[in-house]
């Protein structure tokens, strides 16, 4: 394909693989808590790169993959990741215009309000007890951003994928 | 909008558990997904691999010897075992209970582990392909993991003992007292509910399997108590357990077909005997 549009693909699968690989076991359960949303982080950039290719369809979709691979309640995982590609495809102007910490500020509250949508659907089932652990990811997400924005720039343009 | 509706509703169907078209689309999306499962455990499966093909010479012989060792000593565990077994299934036919102390069982590997770590569930890589069924109890070397809760051809998810959803029906090994041991969100502790302060339970009994609730097979090693506090503030004595599976450790288990879902009743008298026992003759 002359778009390359598969590179889009790949980065999820491996985002995929990243979100559900086994932590060695030498390492203590609770540094699952350190793990970021890697899909939706992915997610985040293909909205603000591609907004026409990558919204809230794929999103949902993506969202019916974490919900299956994960366990989780079926569509829990879509609507959380929709507000996560909502946020990035109706700022995706301003967004361009940032550095990449004021970037990773907004990648903050986008994946908090995704852990905080999981978490109330959760909360509603009756599945899950309030843990300030629950922050965790959304911290970690924002911290590592930069270097998930320039690694998957740095693909976008070496394979001009449009 | 209307794929926000469209969640919604599957969230409902999902947890309510009404139509089957959420587990329709779980189980194909499952299966479409397995090769994921297995590339995200191949990382694991290399470095197991590596540390496999650079052990020592040395090393290797002396696990030879190790487990020849053990294999010699669990023969002859094995060898009376047998004929305690001909001689318990004789007395259970006796007595006229179907109950009978051989299972069958199937080796299945760990392929995933829910990175949730509020979750204790682990995949692994057998399915309906292999007669996997969901609430089929899983064991390892040690002692009862947990049960299968979702199935696809060729994975199936399962619920480890120590998740804050799970109980199991256990009995005192000593007293056989029975109770119910409900896992407790942390690996390596098991909660025992409503255990009277007079209760005979003490730190270092063995927790079995009782069977009761038909899901899990009995005497299997669950637990070994480890806190036994009576508060006079509270109803009930505070009782936790370890429990005896390695949950964190094991990647070979063990699923157990229970006897009438695989053999029927292979010695003639077993399952046929049961329903009229059970119908109050």
């Amino acid at each position: 394909m002359e778009n390359n549009i598969w590179i889009v693909a790949l980065s999820f699968l491996f985002a995929f693989v990243l979100s559900i690989v086994a932590l060695p076991q030498f390492i203590p359960v609770d540094m699952g808590y350190l793990r970021p949303e890697w899909v939706a982080l992915v997610l985040f950039y293909w909205t603000i790169a591609l907004p026409h290719r990558v919204g809230i369809v794929i999103a949902w979709i993506l969202g019916l993959v974490i919900d299956v691979l994960s366990g989780s309640l079926l569509g829990q995982h879509s609507i959380a990741l929709m507000a996560v590609a909502y946020i990035g495809a109706s700022l995706y102007q301003r967004l361009r215009m940032f550095t990449v910490w004021q970037q990773s500020l907004i990648v903050f509250a986008a994946i908090g309000l995704y852990q905080l949508i999981n978490y109330w659907i959760e909360s509603i089932v009756g599945s899950a007890e309030w843990n300030m652990w629950y922050l965790m990811p959304s911290m970690v997400s924002a911290f590592i951003w930069p270097w998930v924005f320039l690694v998957l720039r740095y693909f976008r343009r070496l394979f001009g994928v449009n | 909008m209307g794929l926000t509706l469209l969640s919604l509703l599957f969230i409902t169907f999902d947890h309510l558990r009404i139509f089957s078209i959420t587990d329709d689309i779980r189980a194909g999306l499952t299966l479409l997904l397995s090769p994921v499962v297995y590339l995200a455990d191949y990382p694991n499966r290399t470095a197991e691999g590596v540390r496999q093909t650079f052990k020592s010479r040395a090393e290797l012989q002396s696990d030879i010897t190790r487990l020849e060792e053990q294999l010699l000593l669990l023969k002859a565990k094995t060898e009376k075992m047998a004929a305690l077994t001909a001689e318990n299934n004789r007395l259970r036919d006796l007595l006229g209970s179907a109950a009978k102390l051989q299972d069958n069982v199937l080796v299945a590997e760990l392929i995933g582990v829910d990175p949730d770590p509020e979750r204790h569930e682990v995949i692994i890589d057998k399915g309906t392909s292999s007669g996997v069924y969901v609430g089929q109890p899983l064991l390892d070397a040690q002692g009862l993991m947990g049960q299968v809760i979702e199935i696809s051809p060729y994975t199936s998810r399962v619920l480890l003992v120590s998740d804050q959803t799970h109980s199991v029906p256990v009995q005192v090994n000593r007293s056989n007292l029975r109770l119910i041991a409900r896992g407790s969100g942390v690996t390596r502790q098991l909660e025992l509910l409503h255990v009277q302060d007079t209760a005979d339970i003490r730190v270092g009994d063995l927790l079995v399997s009782s069977g009761l609730g038909d899901r899990f097979p009995v005497g299997y090693p669950v637990g070994l108590v480890n806190k036994v506090e009576h508060d006079p503030g509270q109803p009930f004595a505070l009782v936790t357990a370890i429990p005896s599976a390695r949950l964190d450790r094991s990647r070979h288990v063990l699923l157990v077909f229970a006897d009438d879902r695989l053999t029927g009743a292979p010695n003639g008298i077993g399952s046929d005997f049961e329903p009229d026992y059970a119908a109050g003759r």
